[in-house]
């Protein structure tokens, strides 16, 4: 059968994908520049076919407590914005990973901090990576380059979320929510029944039905003892993510004796910085998280003892470089150096190959 | 005539409503939290609500609601019940959704949500219980203090030239399209609680019927924020709450959506 190849934005892909996913529901808020999904959305008017809920809230804050409600009732449910608004969001994520709650929170990321700029920007990593809400958790963040992963990481996303109980980021930027490409939409899944959301879910709170006992959902624990139980339960799930789901791709590693960490539209530019090098000699290879936590800390090890350098190079003012440096063996003398555009500017490749070489001379 | 004589099953003329559990409640003496508590999981009980409900608690004195009435909840973050109970009751219409929150929960940090569930005629019923002051955190200024009023933080009294004045929100509630139901009651005397009670009834049947949003605000005592014992309490909200907070039906009506 042939494919069904259609040309879209990464932001409307992410809606299509939505829908056919079977999502329940999607609450946002207007911000620039990821209108196009709650846009999409609506004219797609999913609550006529699937049945899916959409609805623009009063706020991204009343938008992620709407997720909070949906994803505490079983439901999966997702909320999308941009980088101020998903500060405002960062209370309500805090809550989702408490309850221990499943939900889907996409960030196209623009330029900060503040109001900032509304072009592309990768300023959030530390605070989709690090937590970013009060408390102790983590995301489980997906950092998808292409209008297809846009796509495919709705799927990967709410799975994953439902597989740990545990709420899962797709941190894309402005390029990527913005620029369009070929995609090939995922297959239609029906909607879950409510019958077997009890089953798969006999946490959620569907009101009692003959249940016997009363679910609650709730992130508040008064008893130290109790509490730090939680605490621990939480690190045993992380752990978990991290033995299991770290994710990353490899391009022209094999040889390298540079190597280059990039993710989302970095990655992309990197990808023809490193063709454009390796035509005049020099070998360098590419290592992009897909996973930004948990971080493929083994993929960075194991080559940086097969290189001369490291240059990581994102969108902020060096923020995965910690997570670099933090994954290479202790003594390690491979020095690895920084190159960022901020304030909303997009490099080119040639830029990227002039950090290289400014950074590491030798490698000519 | 014995004690053993006496507790028999036809002489019984009161008992605990069945969903109202039989758990020590937190609530200090002479606050109006378990009467309405008591009201809700009554009324929730006679409509046949006990599997359908959902409720979703404040942050406030009433955090712990889901542990005193036996049947779903969600806990919220503060301010935030009525956003929470507007996706609960989208993507579940089968369930019977209500928020129960106080004053500084529903009328400061959660404004917003507030209004804009009540302005979307939301499916839901709020209890608004308005005792104004911040029991939880130990008796500081709520929107609906009184001017004059004596809290931790307004301890000279609450100043209009400092502090504003207290907001009277069923009334803007009853001015959104959405509502269909507001009203004002008290439980301070038995004709009082029975007035409330059939208030809840009637915002619960508007909920299951899909009249839109229902808004029933308890005048409520703190006498532990307050400072009074509990019969002095009353005499005060009688005196000084019900002036600013009149009792009885602001709005009653169908909304056309």
């Amino acid at each position: 059968m042939e494919e069904d190849v259609k040309l879209m934005k990464g932001n409307e892909a992410l809606a299509h994908a939505a829908v056919r996913y079977g999502a329940d529901g999607y609450f946002g808020y207007p911000i620039t520049p990821q209108s196009e999904v709650l846009e999409t959305l609506e004219e797609l008017m999913p609550w006529e076919t699937t049945g899916m809920t959409v609805l623009q809230a009063e706020s991204e804050v009343a938008a992620i407590n709407m997720v909070y409600g949906g994803a505490s009732c079983g439901r999966a449910v997702m909320t999308s914005s941009s980088s101020p608004g998903v500060s405002l969001k960062m209370e309500g994520i805090s809550y989702i990973a408490a309850g221990e709650l499943p939900a889907l929170i996409v960030n196209v990321m623009r330029g900060g901090p503040g109001l900032g700029t509304i072009q592309p920007s990768q300023a959030d990593y530390f605070q989709a990576t690090k937590g970013g809400g009060h408390g102790d958790y983590h995301l489980i963040v997906l950092a998808p380059n292409s209008v297809q992963e846009m796509a495919d990481f709705v799927g990967l996303g709410f799975d994953l979320a439902f597989k740990y109980r545990t709420p899962a980021m797709i941190l894309a930027d402005g390029v990527v929510g913005q620029m369009m490409e070929k995609v090939v939409l995922p297959p239609v899944r029906p909607r879950r029944t409510q019958a077997e959301i009890i089953e798969q879910c006999p946490w959620a709170v569907t009101g009692k039905r003959g249940r016997g006992h009363r679910n609650v959902s709730t992130t508040l624990e008064l008893q130290s003892n109790e509490m730090e139980k939680n605490n621990i339960r939480l690190r045993q799930t992380y752990d978990l993510i991290e033995a299991n789901e770290t994710r990353s791709e490899e391009f022209m590693t094999e040889d390298a004796e540079y190597l280059i960490v990039a993710f989302g539209c970095t990655s992309r530019i990197c990808r023809k910085a490193i063709e454009d090098a390796r035509a005049q000699g020099i070998k360098v290879g590419l290592l992009r998280p897909i996973t930004l936590w948990p971080f493929p800390k083994e993929a960075v090890c194991r080559l940086s003892k097969q290189v001369k350098g490291i240059l990581v190079a994102e969108l902020n003012n060096g923020q995965m470089i910690e997570d670099v440096r933090l994954s290479l063996s202790v003594g390690s003398s491979v020095p690895v150096c920084h190159f960022g555009r901020t304030g909303g500017i997009v490099p080119n490749p040639q830029e990227v190959i002039d950090s290289l070489l400014s950074n590491f001379p030798q490698s000519k | 005539m014995t004690r053993e004589d006496i507790i028999k099953d036809e002489n019984k003329v009161y008992s605990r409503p069945r969903l109202l559990l039989d758990a020590t409640m937190h609530y200090c003496p002479g606050c109006s939290h378990g009467v309405v508590h008591k009201l809700v999981a009554e009324v929730l009980e006679e409509l046949g609500m006990e599997d359908t409900a959902i409720g979703v608690a404040p942050v406030g004195c009433a955090v712990f609601a889901y542990n005193y009435i036996d049947i779903d909840w969600i806990e919220a973050a503060h301010g935030r019940a009525p956003a929470v109970a507007t996706a609960v009751s989208r993507l579940q219409p089968d369930n019977v959704v209500f928020t129960y929150q106080g004053d500084g929960d529903l009328a400061a940090i959660g404004t917003a949500e507030t209004i804009h569930a009540c302005t979307r005629g939301e499916n839901i019923m709020i209890i608004f219980i308005n005792n104004g002051i911040y029991g939880m955190t130990g008796g500081q200024m709520a929107p609906t203090t009184l001017e004059g009023m004596k809290t931790s933080t307004t301890p000279y009294g609450r100043r209009a030239d400092i502090n504003g004045f207290p907001v009277k929100i069923s009334d803007i509630a009853a001015m959104l399209d959405g509502t269909c139901y507001v009203t004002r009651q008290a439980v301070h005397t038995p004709a009082a609680v029975r007035s409330a009670r059939k208030a809840i009834r009637q915002a619960l049947i508007n909920t299951r019927e899909k009249r839109g949003t229902s808004f029933v605000e308890i005048v409520s005592t703190c006498s532990s924020g307050w400072k009074l014992s509990p019969v002095k309490a009353n005499k005060w909200m009688e005196e000084n709450m019900f002036a600013k907070y009149p009792l009885g039906d602001i709005k009653n009506t169908e909304v056309k959506k």
